[in-house]
């Protein structure tokens, strides 16, 4: 989104893919502006990868068509795509030292001085002085820098990474966050990012897809997303959501009128995907609060009365589960800021929110409450400032 | 005594290990010993008197360097075909579907099953039913085809170990198929074929039961000695055994160096 002109979007549109019988991606249309950091985000299976795989030329799309700019390259072989990929297991060439790796692109395109250019990518991904030695004898953080250089050199109009920091612990993964979206702001390339890592996908894109069973969930910013996730899919997978089961009753005077478990909910129009029927009303964890009673809730504020079950202290919060009367146990994160004295396990509370933190989702007929069970990670929540 | 008990307990594996080493390496040792020996008389095999005669000497014994020639001549054109043509099929095998891929991944076994002698005789019977005069061409291909089987298997083996996402990575970075064939595939599968030319080699050199039915009057090393086992066999055909040998072992130091000078350069 730096750069206002189409000249160099990546676009694939209608595109699907079957094995056989099985489609691995169906229908699946986004835009990925030049220049603009985009993640794909999705479960294991759900297609990234045979996603990537087609706008690399690795594989032919059944049907649809992808482009580069106002060009066709649908049917280009990948030698002849301006393309490259850091694959997900760096596929290294083992027989070659890092320095014929990285020159590997250079040297098929007859371009010459190859030694300058590798030894300046080399300094950028901090592995100046690792030229002669082989990939087997390089540590995985390593071999992955090596894989980035590999592919940047030939500075590439779109760069796919298929989760190249999958293999590394998280100090050295946090490290290459940062560097890579460093070189990504530097050399002003399209990134298309895949990854499992929700929070990874935040921090770092422009741009987020969150991909269920080869379609596109939802597409937008990172904070967009979630703030205001668009399925009870993407509530619960991009981080955390109490989804409780209710029926939408129109409109009235720019609200939403939910009614759940014998009360009545108000919520913005512009916060709800849907206005009548089953829905889901949903608040994310951390929009809660806990008071004692009904007469501590803030004005304006909806709540629901219920019972602490558990508790568990993260550090820069505390986790709890609420059991309502109906017996649907709600995750309320409670920042640790010291305002309030924690509260035991059993005490009675109320958890309160404002209506503008609540949204409304579609819902399966059918379907009951969802709320995924409280994370010990501290990482799974907060980070979208 | 106990300490006896003691010192075998603790020495017992080494001392397997070096008698089966011994037992692996004691013919070797006579071939290499025989080949300095002047024998006292022809049928003998006692050690006699040291000599480098035999190896001075090597074309003494008529027919001898002529048969060793024709078996060197006949394991390069052997080696060479069936390595080509084996690696050829092994890539076919392991990067193609095809109809028919799993009847042939399993016919390949055959030639190595059969016994030679009934592969022996079965070519016989093919090269005279089809009118081949018996001799050099007849030798060279039944040679060719038992060595073919060996090289599949071996480079079969090879390919399967390697990564198939190496060739997508090069095709990626701007290599054609057949750069990519050139700068990754062939680098990697290359010890696979030059071990595979190498056993093919060696089962042509000493190959004598299928080469004896299929040879007419031509004579190859092992035949050779076979003949002369009848009226005592020249103390030249040990000189041939041991270079044979030395050859073999330069060859793995060979490798075995290379790889400990790419281990060492890194340190
Ligand atoms: N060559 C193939 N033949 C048949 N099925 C395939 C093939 N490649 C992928 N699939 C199937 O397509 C689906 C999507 O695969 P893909 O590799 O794109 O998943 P992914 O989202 O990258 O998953 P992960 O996060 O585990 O890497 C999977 O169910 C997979 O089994
Ligand atoms: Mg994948």
């Amino acid at each position: 989104m730096t750069n206002p002109s189409e000249a160099g979007d990546l676009r694939l549109s209608h595109v699907t893919k079957r094995f056989g019988p099985f489609t691995a991606v169906d229908d699946l249309s986004l835009t990925v502006p030049q220049g603009s950091f985009f993640a794909l985000l999705g479960a294991s299976g759900c297609g990234k990868t045979t996603t990537l795989r087609m706008v690399a030329g690795l594989e032919e799309p059944t049907t649809g068509e992808v482009r580069l700019g106002d060009r066709d390259i649908t049917r280009l072989r990948p030698y002849q795509r301006p393309v490259n990929t850091v694959f997900q297991s760096y596929a290294l060439f083992p027989h070659l030292d890092v320095f014929e790796n990285v020159a590997f692109g250079l040297r098929r395109r007859k371009i010459r001085e190859v030694r300058s250019q590798v030894e300046r990518m080399l300094a950028l991904v901090q592995l100046d002085g690792f030229t002669k030695r082989r990939p087997a004898e390089l540590s995985g953080g390593q071999q992955q820098r090596v894989a980035l250089a590999r592919a940047l050199i030939n500075h590439p109009q779109v760069l796919l990474l298929d989760e190249p920091l999958g293999a590394l612990d998280l100090k050295l993964r946090r490290q290459m966050q940062i560097e890579l979206k460093r070189i990504q702001t530097e050399v002003g390339i399209t990134f298309v990012h895949v990854t499992h890592d929700q929070e990874e996908a935040m921090t770092m894109a422009d741009t987020v897809a969150v991909m269920s069973a080869g379609k596109i969930e939802q597409l937008g910013r990172p904070a967009e997303i979630y703030e205001y996730p668009a399925t009870a899919f993407v509530a619960n997978f991009l981080g955390q959501s109490n989804l409780l089961a209710g029926e939408a009753a129109g409109q009235s005077g720019g609200d939403v009128l939910v009614s759940a478990y014998d009360q009545r909910f108000a919520v913005p129009a512009p916060r709800a995907r849907a206005d009548r029927g089953e829905v889901f009303l949903g608040v994310r964890p951390e929009k809660l609060g806990l008071v004692a009673g009904e007469a501590d809730v803030p004005a304006g504020h909806q709540s629901v009365r219920g019972v602490i079950t558990d508790s568990s202290y993260v550090g820069v919060s505390t986790q709890y589960l609420v059991r309502t009367g109906w017996g649907t146990e709600l995750a309320v994160f409670a920042p640790n800021s010291g305002a309030a004295a924690p509260l035991a396990v059993g005490s009675e509370v109320t958890a309160h929110w404002s209506p503008e933190h609540a949204f409304v989702l579609h819902r399966e007929p059918g379907e009951g409450d969802r709320t995924t069970p409280v994370l010990d990670t501290p990482d799974a929540v907060g980070v979208v400032s | 005594m106990h300490r006896i008990r003691r010192w075998v307990a603790d020495h017992w594996v080494l001392a397997i290990g070096l008698m089966v080493l011994l037992y692996l390496f004691l013919p070797i040792a006579v071939v290499a010993g025989l080949s300095f020996n002047r024998p006292s008389s022809r049928l003998s095999y006692d050690f006699n008197e040291f000599t480098t005669e035999n190896w001075t000497n090597l074309c003494g014994p008529a027919d001898l360097c002529a048969a060793v020639g024709r078996s060197a001549w006949i394991g390069l054109l052997a080696t060479v075909a069936a390595t080509m043509l084996g690696t050829l099929m092994a890539f076919a095998l392991a990067r193609h579907r095809f109809r028919g891929r799993a009847a042939t991944n399993l016919l390949i076994f055959l030639p190595m099953a059969t016994p030679e002698l009934v592969m022996g005789t079965s070519l016989l019977a093919l090269f005279t039913s089809a009118g081949l005069q018996l001799g050099f061409v007849t030798i060279l291909i039944a040679h060719i085809m038992f060595c073919v089987s060996f090289v599949v298997v071996t480079v079969k083996a090879r390919l399967a170990g390697m990564d198939a996402r190496l060739e997508e990575a090069a095709m990626d970075l701007y290599a054609t198929p057949a750069q990519t064939f050139r700068r990754v595939t062939l680098p990697l599968v290359l010890p696979g074929i030059v071990a595979a030319a190498l056993l093919a080699f060696s089962l042509s050199f000493d190959d004598f039961i299928i080469t004896n039915f299929n040879s007419g009057n031509t004579v190859t090393f092992p035949m050779y000695v076979w003949g002369a086992n009848q009226r005592g066999i020249p103390p030249q055909v040990n000189v041939v055994g041991t270079a044979m040998f030395a050859v073999a072992l330069l060859l793995v130091l060979a490798t075995n160096v290379r790889g400990r000078r790419r281990g060492a350069r890194v340190a």
